[in-house]
């Protein structure tokens, strides 16, 4: 599958970076889950976040995302100091889990009402941008529909709608499309470049490396450390390799570690 | 307040939409009272007895007319010898005889004393031995009327007045106890579980990562059950007073106010139970099994703690229930006001202090 007829964001949506990460670490005990990461997130970009399990990318998001402090290093998330401001960033900031965190036993509206309603949206707004966001959806009928009602791929797009409702700067996306069909994650990623082109910057992460092709730039992490960074086709390139899948497994196989 | 008002509308949303354990939660503290209240009564009522009366005259046939009158015995059978008292027991028709000598009413009127002998189905110890009280009862009372007709002198009467609870309903003792039990289920196990479940469906982390305060969320979790709970001690409360006659003696606003501080007490719990637990079983049962059955064990609801030995009695001492029960007990039925349980109170408000305390920081290393 390729992206050809995806549309990238166009290049004038880029200006500055709205992550930066200086040599990030946090340690538990004598173990370094995370060890100095350096990298900058351009806006609008779609920045791909890669490592095998227990490679402490699920560490670095927490850090990013405002829950966890580090214990070196610096990091700013959409301007915002991690170590100080993290009630700032987490009003800037939208997240998506592989469980897609909708409540089954709430509809559709009412999913969309609460989550909007804790990030302090007011109802008239959270009204008239349900409408168009539904209808953008093609769910007008559904929505009065228990969530449990939904098939799997309607539940992932909501999801996804739903942590950008907010209209955050960055959204996060952790492992957004497990256990999906292809057509599903396809149209997934559609919806995806559509934010990136309204100027959401997109980090996720993922273990399809078909998926890692649609990244504008991809990270590598391997035992805590960042061992590659650039867009796919350099690393391809780099590592003479035919696909990322080969790339990963290339820089994958030096891992010590494991869970 | 607004994301804090969405966030409890949500959490009602869960509640009303699950039917089954909102009829559970709703159900259960009816369901118990009425078990309690009827079937597992230590009380025993009509009881079925059997008469071997060789004597036959106006003393026996009066005092087998009380036993018979009084609401513990049926006289079941007059029997005419030993032989059919045991097979009577061994069919299970009754539970006592009562077995007059001869000349019962001759010897009373000119010996001035007889014997009346009980024999009771001690298969059940409890049943037998309250029996057995029951019949004295009624003789001694019977014994007292004849003499004082008689005017023999120095007669010593024992006179007994039951403070409190005059008839001895069992009601008076497990009213209290079932309203313990109710408020620990509902708060602390379905507090606990709502707060796993969160973690189970992901959405906790969605929201630790939204600008909600943890506090706001912990709290709005809460709001629900502290409701669905006065709602459960008001229905308990009616159904004492007027289905099993259990009285309210002390004030009204002063048991309800010692109902929320256990009830936070044992919201605290469930928040505190929960941030341990990753499975809504593994809550389910530490629940159960560390909040339950102490209760049962320990709260002097079902065991006398003063018989316990000291390292249990100490260990009482740590329970929640123990003291809300004794709250409970003195308030409701002995009529007290805060003034005789102050100390209890003061108890309970330093553990909802301390459990919400511990809680929180837990909450918070939780998220770090």
């Amino acid at each position: 599958m390729t992206m050809n007829n995806l549309h990238a964001p166009s290049g004038q949506n880029i200006s500055g970076a709205v992550i930066t990460a200086d040599k990030l670490s946090k340690r538990f005990g004598g173990f370094t889950a995370v060890d100095e990461i350096s990298f900058e997130v351009e806006k609008g970009e779609i920045f791909g976040f890669l490592g095998a399990n227990g490679a402490g990318k699920t560490t670095a998001i927490r850090m990013l995302c405002g829950l966890s402090l580090p214990t070196s290093g610096k990091a700013k998330v959409a301007g915002f100091d991690v170590y100080k401001e993290n009630e700032k960033i987490k009003r800037s900031i939208g997240y998506m889990s592989q469980k897609f965190s909708l409540y089954e036993d709430l509809t559709v509206k009412e999913n969309i009402k609460f989550y909007a309603g804790i990030y302090g949206m007011t109802d008239k707004y959270i009204k008239e941008k349900t409408e168009s966001l539904l209808k953008k959806l093609r769910m007008e009928n559904e929505a009065n529909a228990l969530v449990k009602s939904l098939p799997l791929g309607w539940k992932q797009k909501l999801a996804f709608s739903v942590a950008i409702f907010h209209e955050p700067r960055i959204v996060f996306l952790d492992e957004p499309t497990g256990g999906v069909d292809p057509v599903t994650r396809r149209e997934f990623w559609i919806m995806i470049y559509e934010a990136a082109a309204n100027g959401i910057t997109v980090f996720v992460t993922t273990h399809y490396m078909d998926e890692a092709e649609y990244c504008h730039r991809v990270s590598i992490m391997v035992d805590g450390k960042i061992e590659a960074l650039d867009s796919p086709g350099n690393l391809r390139r780099r590592f003479n390799a035919e696909t990322m899948d080969d790339v990963f497994l290339k820089l994958a196989r030096k891992a010590k570690r494991s869970d | 307040m607004k994301q804090f008002l969405s966030f409890v509308k949500k959490e009602f949303h869960h509640i009303l939409r699950d039917r089954r354990t909102m009829f559970i939660l709703l159900g259960m503290p009816i369901v118990q009272i009425i078990i309690f209240g009827f079937a597992l009564t230590n009380e025993v009522k009509n009881a079925k007895i059997a008469v071997l009366d060789p004597s036959k005259d106006a003393a026996t046939v009066s005092l087998t007319g009380e036993l018979n009158a009084s609401k513990y015995f049926d006289v079941e059978e007059n029997v005419v010898s030993y032989d059919q008292i045991e097979s009577a027991f061994k069919k299970g028709r009754i539970k006592l005889a009562v077995v007059y000598p001869q000349h019962f009413g001759e010897d009373l009127e000119h010996l001035n004393q007889s014997a009346v002998q009980l024999i009771a189905d001690a298969s059940d110890p409890n049943v037998a031995s309250t029996l057995v009280s029951y019949a004295s009862a009624i003789i001694s009372d019977y014994q007292k009327r004849v003499t004082d007709e008689r005017k023999l002198p120095y007669t010593i009467k024992t006179e007994m007045r039951m403070l409190y609870n005059p008839q001895l309903k069992g009601a008076y003792n497990f009213v209290p106890g079932v309203m313990a039990m109710v408020l620990l289920l509902v708060c602390t196990m379905m507090t606990a579980i709502t707060i796993v479940k969160e973690k189970e469906l992901g959405t906790m982390e969605v929201m630790l990562v939204s600008p909600i305060q943890p506090l706001k969320i912990v709290i709005a979790k809460a709001i629900p059950y502290l409701i669905l709970s006065i709602v459960n001690i008001s229905s308990i409360l009616l159904l004492s007073v007027f289905v099993l006659e259990v009285p309210i003696n002390g004030s009204i606003p002063l048991l309800v106010a010692e109902s929320i501080l256990f009830t936070l007490v044992s919201l605290a719990l469930g928040l505190l139970i929960s941030s341990g637990a990753e499975s809504q079983q593994t809550a389910m049962f530490i629940s159960l099994v560390g909040m339950f059955l102490p209760t049962i064990m320990f709260s002097g609801f079902m065991f006398p703690i003063e018989n316990m030995p000291l390292p249990l009695r100490i260990i009482s001492n740590i329970v929640p229930a123990k003291w809300y029960y004794s709250i409970v007990k003195s308030v409701m039925i002995k009529g007290v006001g805060l003034g005789a349980v102050w100390k209890e109170t003061l108890i309970l408000a330093g553990m909802v202090v301390f459990f919400i305390s511990l809680a929180v920081k837990k909450f918070k290393i939780r998220l770090e």
